[in-house]
């Protein structure tokens, strides 16, 4: 169940970086009044709802392990994912140019490198 | 004052200042993981991450605050982070037993994209063109 759902939240954030980048070649600041901000944002909150899910998931899958996992660096994975969405939004709000949006990129291209850690630390034999 | 200070962190500034908050979040929680759960694996190595994530939070705080002095202490932790890349860099070629387990800044950053070698070139050049 959670690989499906670390493949979800990639392809969210993906969909959420090019839709930033969208933003930024058309020259457009992070606006919430307007619908593209507010798109956005409501992409990232779901991401970060997404990714809320996961830690928990994580979590569980943690306490019910059958083999030794490398749990520290699991869990700084899963936390340091779940920051980086409304850091870089708050971030980016504050920017009344395109560099704001450049922020939402760098920041939701930021989760699937995360992600894609997090499988490998799953994955390692400790 | 105030002026020099939404400079600096305002346009490529917010960007840059977004990249080394990113750095100083992911090396700070590395490191602590690392110090934490195997530090006796790579004392050398993990010491260097720990340190590096220090320079990275110093960087990143110091350009948000944007004020005379913590831009000069900006600058400084920049230039401690430039010498950092090339010396360990350098250093995880030539005597790779020296490193065991990878840091931030080992073959100049490449398991991170190289971005740790460009991003302290980025942050002088910014420092630079907002004074």
């Amino acid at each position: 169940m959670i690989e499906i759902l670390a493949a979800v939240l990639t392809y969210v954030a993906l969909a959420a970086a090019v839709w930033a980048a969208v933003l930024v070649v058309v020259g457009k600041p992070i606006q919430l009044r307007e619908w593209h901000g507010l798109w956005l944002y409501g992409v990232v909150l779901l991401l970060e709802v997404g990714l809320l899910v996961q830690l928990v998931a994580g979590i569980v899958r943690l306490a019910t392990a059958d083999r030794q996992v490398d749990s520290l660096a699991y869990l700084g994975y899963l936390i340091t994912a779940l920051l980086i969405p409304p850091l870089a939004g708050f971030w980016a709000l504050a920017e009344r140019s395109r560099w704001g949006p450049a922020v939402m990129v760098v920041g939701c291209l930021t989760v699937p490198v995360l992600i894609l850690r997090l499988g490998q630390v799953w994955d390692a034999h400790v | 004052m105030s002026d020099l200070a939404a400079r600096t962190r305002s346009g490529p500034g917010r960007l840059l200042i977004a990249v080394y908050a990113i750095f100083a979040l992911s090396a700070t929680a590395r490191s602590a993981v690392q110090l934490g759960t195997h530090f006796s694996r790579a004392p050398l190595a993990y010491l260097l991450s720990a340190f590096a994530a220090a320079v990275y939070v110093v960087a990143t705080v110091c350009l948000t605050r944007g004020n005379r002095t913590s831009r000069r202490i900006a600058t400084i932790s920049i230039l401690v982070e430039l010498a950092g890349v090339l010396v360990v860099g350098t250093l995880s070629l030539v005597v790779p037993h020296v490193f065991p387990d990878a840091t931030v800044w080992s073959d100049y950053g490449q398991g991170y994209g190289y971005i740790p070698a460009v991003l302290p070139l980025l942050g002088l050049w910014w420092l630079r063109s907002t004074r």
